[in-house]
């Protein structure tokens, strides 16, 4: 197996506010974050050779986008990939450049959520009628909590204290970033007491739901620098498809998730990343519970298995701790529209090795990661991405 | 001579003071309590529970007929035989027919299932019988109409009570009805319905029987009498001078009410709970007429129960917590709408895939043993492709794997008790809990599987497996 490892890198980023956008529609979302983006890359609409477009089920095909920017006859991709599709978006525009067929192609993702007249994703999970009909995002991920605290020898009440620490820290981290749907600061307290969703989560294990997209132009590793003198390479991707939903897979343990753990190794070996605790600087992680933030820890081999809810009471994923995870709030504060959460992550990432996230900035930011998961859930994405080449590479 | 080879009960969980009903309309309540259904629950389900409560064990590849005895079947038009035949597992080259519009149809039934096996044509026809009918909120008959189903057994072979004897009346007249259009039960004038109707009919029917086999009421071990309510029972008792305490079977109506054409079969079951050998069991249906037959238990009446029967059920209840839940369990309030499901139905699907949605048939590999629910072509253990046989987990015991106590999901009775369960033949499951408390719900509790309606959508029923705290 090859590497993607700075065969492209990122010139430009876009990312609309996220939020209940009631006076936007999915053309609208796609506008402003491609301008943006383009902006930043210093292109126009017609320097783009070819477009990836993650999306759940903001519209079909490709001609969502074409409609959006009326880009001409150029080839447009949709990826549908859970809720890795946005990050699945940037690997297949990663591949297109790294096979040599294009030089200069774009990633985007979005989704308009807030049009159906519920919160909430909904009940059910299709297309089957009857196995995950009344499936809600809370329960899917609420199943692992009790497997969690029981594996690990924490009460229930222990437990919910370690997942409201997480939720504190995110909507600390949100609070600092403006794009964020939500920036109010809670107190554990707060999170302990709120109402009950799916139990043992409540109100404030659960990320927000939202509209919004993001965007990415990539370019040939090589030719990086002509675009701007801070681009960011992309390291690895890994993406990993795994068989038979959790929920009908025998002696499936709840502790975490293999499709996590076989995407991350993917993207670490691309990357020639030994030991991720160290030589990762910052993450975005797959927050759209906290009980899945945990276990991301763990997965992505942050903590050592069963160890992850330690590293939450030592403070280890704070902006000053020693691998900053979710530094402008996770899905927790941004919401999840799903596919525009992938890139809206690197978003962060690229801000943050540029050296351009403001009040949030970390220090010595050289690789960051960010972390997808989805489907019930089966599919994960990891994509490693760094502002330095790596010796050796042209 | 063909017989009862085995039978079986269902008595939903959920019970209702009467007392509820009478406080809901300032009233005074009447005595007990009625069993009722929950949400999930309909005459065909109820058939379902019962036809698995007789069949607990037995060989079901030998049963060559289903029948369906309803007045509320979920369906106009749609057999609920042959869905009953097809969630349990029975053959296809069966006979299944339904019996409906009639309380007396499961009396009619059970003669008819009699005389079909005598022909030779069938080895033994499962005979199910569920009603849950409704009356008019605030009615004098809402206190009285309960939910229940109980299933026979018949056929030729070690039966254990048999009956030569079987009289059948006819009686038009407009007592109790439904039109296509009524969702209610109506009725003519009480006195009128009980005295001529029931009384009188029932009786003619009973002392023709008794004729018959030359017998009298006093020599009778046991009767099994239908009636609308208490006080018509009693005075039925004394018409045919039977003595209420030594002989007449516990008619059912404090504990679980009118369960419709299940009623006597219902009824009939108690009494072969509690019958000893060689006994004379007089049963008596009511309905646009009256059957009367006489039932003589055999050595091998002990031998006949299936699983829980109607003692075992009456026992597990636990109490509806008021009438408004009634009233929403039956649909008769609209509450707030749930948030759509985003799946659709599909007659297709649920068509082929019945083995796994109606039987709870999972798959295990003859290659390496691997378990799996739904049916895996390709076997997630060792990848052997087509290499696998069905089993059947629907009679599986199962533990609580994990679960979550869902207030999202948009159910009748929040919160939904969404449960991962791991089934003894080594299949997990994703399913709900119904029939639960949610405070006793914990980690690796035991849970066994009953069959639900999980949902109407494009115009017709779903029906699933879920999981529910052992009875």
């Amino acid at each position: 197996m090859g590497t993607l490892r700075d065969k492209t890198a990122i010139v430009g980023m876009g990312c609309t506010p996220f939020g209940e956008l009631w006076d936007q529609g999915v053309a609208d979302l796609i506008i402003d974050a491609a301008y943006e983006c383009l902006e930043d890359a210093g292109m126009d609409p017609g320097d783009i050779q070819a477009v990836w477009a993650g999306t759940l089920r903001s519209g079909l095909s490709g001609t969502v986008v074409a409609d959006a920017l009326k880009l001409r006859n150029i080839p447009i991709t949709r990826v549908e990939n859970h809720c890795a599709s946005g990050h699945d978006a940037l690997r297949n525009a990663a591949l297109g450049v790294a096979s040599g067929l294009y030089d200069r192609v774009m990633a985007i993702g979005y989704e308009k959520l807030k049009d159906t007249g519920f919160p909430g994703m909904g009940v059910g999970r299709g297309p089957h009628p009857t196995w995950m009909q009344h499936w809600t995002a809370p329960t899917g991920f609420g199943f692992i909590a009790s497997r969690y605290f029981l594996a690990n020898g924490l009460t229930v009440e222990k437990g919910k204290e370690i997942l409201a620490h997480i939720a504190v820290k995110n909507h600390a981290n949100g609070s600092r970033t403006e794009k964020a749907h939500l920036r109010n600061l809670v107190s554990l307290e707060q999170v302990l007491n709120a109402p009950t969703i799916a139990w043992p989560l409540g109100l404030f294990d659960c990320c927000g739901t939202s509209d919004g997209a993001s965007a990415a132009i990539l370019v040939r590793g090589d030719q990086a620098t002509q675009f701007r003198n801070d681009p960011v390479y992309l390291k690895g991707i890994g993406l990993s498809v795994d068989p038979v939903m959790p929920y009908f897979r025998a002696g499936f343990d709840y502790l975490g998730f293999d499709a996590t753990r076989d995407a991350a190794r993917q993207a670490y070996d691309q990357a020639g990343i030994v030991n991720p605790r160290e030589e990762i600087d910052l993450a975005e992680v797959h927050d759209c519970f906290t009980i899945t933030e945990l276990v991301n820890y763990e997965d992505l081999g942050f903590s050592p298995a069963g160890k992850g809810w330690q590293d939450v009471l030592d403070g280890t994923f704070h902006p000053e701790g020693p691998l900053p995870v979710n530094t402008d709030g996770g899905l927790k504060c941004f919401g999840h529209p799903v596919g525009a959460s992938g890139l809206r992550m690197l978003y962060e990432v690229y801000k943050q090795l540029q050296g351009k996230a403001g009040e949030r900035q970390i220090r010595r930011a050289r690789k960051g990661l960010a972390h997808t998961l989805g489907g019930p859930p089966q599919v994960s994405c990891v994509v490693i991405a760094g502002n330095e080449k790596d010796r050796g590479n042209p | 001579m063909a017989g009862i080879l085995r039978y079986g009960a269902y008595i939903p969980l959920f019970r209702l003071p009467r007392s509820e009903i009478g406080d809901a309309w300032a009233s005074r309540g009447s005595r007990g309590e009625k069993a009722v259904a929950n949400y999930d629950e309909d005459s065909l389900t109820l058939a379902v529970e019962a036809a698995r409560d007789c069949l607990h064990g037995w060989d079901r590849s030998g049963i060559d007929g289903l029948f369906f005895v309803s007045t509320t079947s979920p369906y106009r038009e749609k057999q609920g035989a042959g869905l009953v035949a097809s969630v349990l597992g029975l053959r296809s080259d069966i006979l299944t027919a339904d019996f409906a519009h009639c309380l007396r149809a499961g009396t009619t039934a059970l003669e008819l299932a009699k005389a079909y096996t005598e022909t030779g044509r069938a080895a033994s026809i499962l005979v199910t019988f569920a009603d849950t009918r409704t009356a008019h909120p605030g009615s004098p008959q809402e206190p009285w109409l309960g939910d229940g189903a109980a299933a026979f057994l018949i056929g030729k072979g070690r039966s254990g009570a048999e009956w030569d004897s079987f009289v059948s009346v006819s009686n038009e007249m407009m007592d109790t009805w439904r039109t296509q259009e009524d969702d209610f039960v109506r009725s003519w004038e009480d006195r009128w319905v009980k005295g001529h109707g029931f009384l009188d009919t029932t009786k003619t029917a009973v002392d023709r029987v008794l004729g018959e086999a030359g017998l009298t009421a006093r020599e009778l071990d046991r009767a099994v009498l239908y009636a609308p309510d208490s006080r018509s029972h009693r005075q039925l008792a004394s018409g045919l001078d039977l003595g209420e305490r030594t002989q007449i079977t516990d008619p059912l109506l404090d504990t679980v009410g009118v369960t419709g054409a299940a009623h006597v079969p219902l009824m009939l079951a108690h009494a072969l709970d509690e019958a000893g050998p060689d006994e004379a069991v007089l049963v008596a249906g009511y309905g646009d007429g009256a059957d009367a037959l006489l039932v003589k238990t055999t050595e091998h009446v002990s031998g006949l129960r299936g699983r829980r029967g109607v003692t075992g059920h009456l026992e597990s209840k636990r109490r509806l917590a008021n009438y408004d839940r009634y009233l929403w369990y039956r649909r008769l309030v609209e509450v707030h709408p749930p948030p759509a499901l985003l799946v659709g139905s599909s007659a297709t699907v649920l068509w082929r895939e019945q083995n796994s949605i109606l039987r709870l048939n999972g798959s295990r590999c003859k290659a390496c043993g691997e378990a799996a629910f739904p049916i895996q072509r390709i076997c997630n253990g060792c990848m052997a492709k087509d290499a696998y046989e069905e089993i059947a987990l629907s009679e599986s015991r199962g533990k609580l794997f994990t679960y979550t106590l869902d207030y999202l999901a948009g159910q009748a009775d929040p919160p939904l008790i969404q449960s991962v369960v791991d089934l003894e033949p080594g299949c997990r499951l994703y399913t709900s809990m119904t029939d639960a408390d949610p405070a006793d719900v914990g980690l690796e509790m035991e849970v066994e599987m009953t069959f639900r309606r999980i949902r109407k959508a494009e115009g017709f029923y779903n029906y699933f497996w879920k999981c529910r705290p052992v009875r």
